[in-house]
């Protein structure tokens, strides 16, 4: 009996000490997450202005919705909700994620089987394919700014030299290629990513299913199909997801490389414009609080459907 | 070997060259118009023709970009000991004691990993502006554990979670406290698990803009991301690209080295991060 209440007291006291090493942890995230987030929608639901926070008074949907009656039988709608420039740069931001994390997919894939594969020099290779990703993203902005540039860059010299183009394409400037600008880079940046992801999952492939696959006289492209993808699925839809909600929140690149270009602005780029740049603190906030229950509702979705359980592997 | 034995040996090995030159090319390409001078920079070409150190000269001499540099470092430093200190303490609880509410807990601090930037935004420049941290350097010490803090508590975790009962059973059956367990018992052991995140939350914090661009208003208390992203001439056709280069191999030259040098800790931490599910 005495021994069994020792223990207790014990685990009374460890579990004690566990939230007092959690307290600090947990006050810091509060205060930087969880507060500013409930402010943020707060902001949302008042007319606040940059320089008059504290004076935000309630204004209800306001920013969201609005019906403004004219008197005499005709009125307008006004608000996010029926904001052209809102959804140009949602639609902006799904069609940089959709493409991006699509193309980061494809050569994340085919770099991950180049590289899980037993050849001279396989150390330098992939420590080579890591750099973009170790590459700061403004500084690649930057680089692919200079190498994108209409006179002087390099990209249009090798596309003219290679008689792929007849004229000098201004690649961040004009609105039928920012997009594409854009897109280079992120995918460029990120493939890396993808392929470190991926290739971790092909690394838990045991080597002796090839064998037998190998020995049964399978082809590549069936082996490939039949055995290596069902396996390394999860890992990659993983991989997607991660860089989806990733790409969702995209901010730095669009900013440096097409900066105030409608064709490129996405959801980040028109909240804190309307924040900081517009004054219009309120509204910013509101676009704010959309961005953050779309990438919430994804979340939780993908949560919920892969039905992922933190406690899975507790003793 | 035989003839179609040949060719997909050269095709394979010619994946290899373009998967390698993408890689590398643009920085490459950085580092070669860095090195050239005045109206050379116009001309394009492909293998190195100067050797000129006036743009980084120029850059150093400048006063505040080593000054901005030296934010950088400042910044990211402390955010990596603060994050690794908090986390390390957090994850032993985590890890190692069974209390109610504990998977709760972990859901949480994941999807807090998941904040876009944006969504805090307008919240944590009102806080800032009241702790009195605008315009300071402590103002992104403190916004960056936002996404410093969910990492290496998570990594911390589940590298701690793998280690046996056994190591700690004796120390507790001893009477050490948990603070002595962690200091002892667990630090020695978690090196390796130390060195990998605090690599990356530095990578993180090193590379930030958002925050820097909004928290910050002055030159001189500037981070290097946000002073390269602003470097500008007096008009389009002053914009001083060979400065530009000058900065970012100064500033990208230290990662590169760290990633390569510490590649396998690299790959092993952000497959733990991510893929861990």
């Amino acid at each position: 009996m005495a021994s069994k209440a020792g223990i207790s007291t014990l685990s009374r006291q460890r579990i004690l000490s566990a939230w007092l090493f959690l307290t600090p942890m947990l006050l810091v995230l509060a205060s930087v997450a969880a507060y500013p987030l409930i402010r943020t929608i707060y902001f949302g639901f008042t007319d606040a202005s940059i320089d008059l926070i504290g004076q935000a008074q309630w204004v209800g949907f306001r920013n969201y919705l609005e019906y403004l009656d004219y008197g005499d039988g005709e009125g307008e709608y006004f608000g996010l909700l029926v904001d052209a420039d809102w959804w140009r740069a949602v639609w902006n931001t799904l069609r940089f994620t959709i493409i991006s994390v699509f193309f980061e997919t494809v050569f994340g894939l085919v770099i991950a089987l180049v590289l899980n594969r037993e050849f001279r020099g396989r150390s330098l290779v992939r420590a080579a394919v890591l750099i973009p990703w170790a590459i700061p993203t403004i500084v690649s902005a930057k680089m692919w700014a200079w190498m994108m540039h209409d006179q002087f860059g390099i990209l249009n010299d090798m596309l003219l030299r290679l008689h792929i183009i007849a004229e000098p394409i201004a690649w961040t400037a004009s609105p039928d290629t920012a997009m594409l600008a854009v897109l280079i880079v992120d995918i460029w940046k990120t493939t890396p990513f993808m392929a470190l992801l991926i290739l971790a999952g092909l690394q838990m492939v045991p080597g002796d299913i090839y064998e037998a696959a190998r020995l049964d006289g399978v082809g590549p492209v069936r082996l490939f199909l039949r055995v290596t993808w069902p396996l390394i699925m999860p890992a990659v839809l993983v991989a997607i997801v991660f860089r989806a909600l990733d790409a969702l929140r995209v901010f730095d690149i669009i900013y440096v490389l097409t900066p105030n270009n409608e064709r490129t602005r996405t959801m980040s780029v028109f909240a804190r414009d309307n924040l900081f740049d517009f004054d219009k603190f309120a509204y910013g906030s509101a676009a704010s609080t959309l961005l953050f229950l779309i990438i919430a509702l994804l979340t939780i979705s993908f949560i919920w459907a892969t039905r992922m359980n933190v406690e899975a592997d507790e003793r | 070997m035989t003839w179609s034995g040949w060719i997909k040996t050269a095709a394979f090995y010619g994946l290899v060259g373009v998967i390698v030159l993408q890689a590398v090319f643009p920085f490459y390409y950085a580092i070669l118009t860095s090195l050239e001078s005045g109206q050379s920079i116009f001309e394009v070409n492909y293998l190195p023709e100067a050797a000129s150190l006036a743009n980084y000269w120029s850059m150093i001499s400048d006063g505040v970009f080593g000054k901005q540099i030296l934010n950088s470092v400042f910044v990211a430093t402390v955010v990596v000991f603060i994050s690794l200190f908090l986390a390390v303490t957090a994850a032993y609880a985590l890890s190692r004691i069974r209390f109610r509410g504990r998977g709760l807990l972990l859901l949480t601090i994941l999807s807090v990993s998941m904040f876009p930037q944006i969504a805090v935004l307008s919240g944590l420049f009102e806080v800032i502006r009241a702790l009195g941290l605008f315009n300071s350097l402590w103002s992104l010490v403190f916004s960056y554990m936002i996404f410093t803090l969910p990492f290496t508590v998570w990594v911390l975790t589940t590298f701690m979670r793998k280690m046996p009962v056994e190591i700690e059973e004796a120390a507790i059956v001893d009477g050490a406290s948990s603070f002595t367990i962690i200091w002892r018992i667990f630090l020695p052991l978690m090196w390796p698990a130390m060195v990998t995140t605090g690599l990356l939350a530095f990578i993180h914090a090193w590379n930030e803009f958002l925050f820097a661009l909004t928290f910050l208003s002055t030159d001189s208390q500037r981070t290097v991301p946000v002073a390269i992203a602003l470097i500008s001439g007096l008009s389009e056709f002053e914009i001083p690209w060979g400065n530009i280069m000058a900065a970012s191999v100064i500033v990208t030259l230290p990662l590169v080295v760290l990633v390569l040098i510490f590649q396998r800790k690299i790959v092993s931490g952000l497959t733990a991060g991510a893929v861990k599910g």
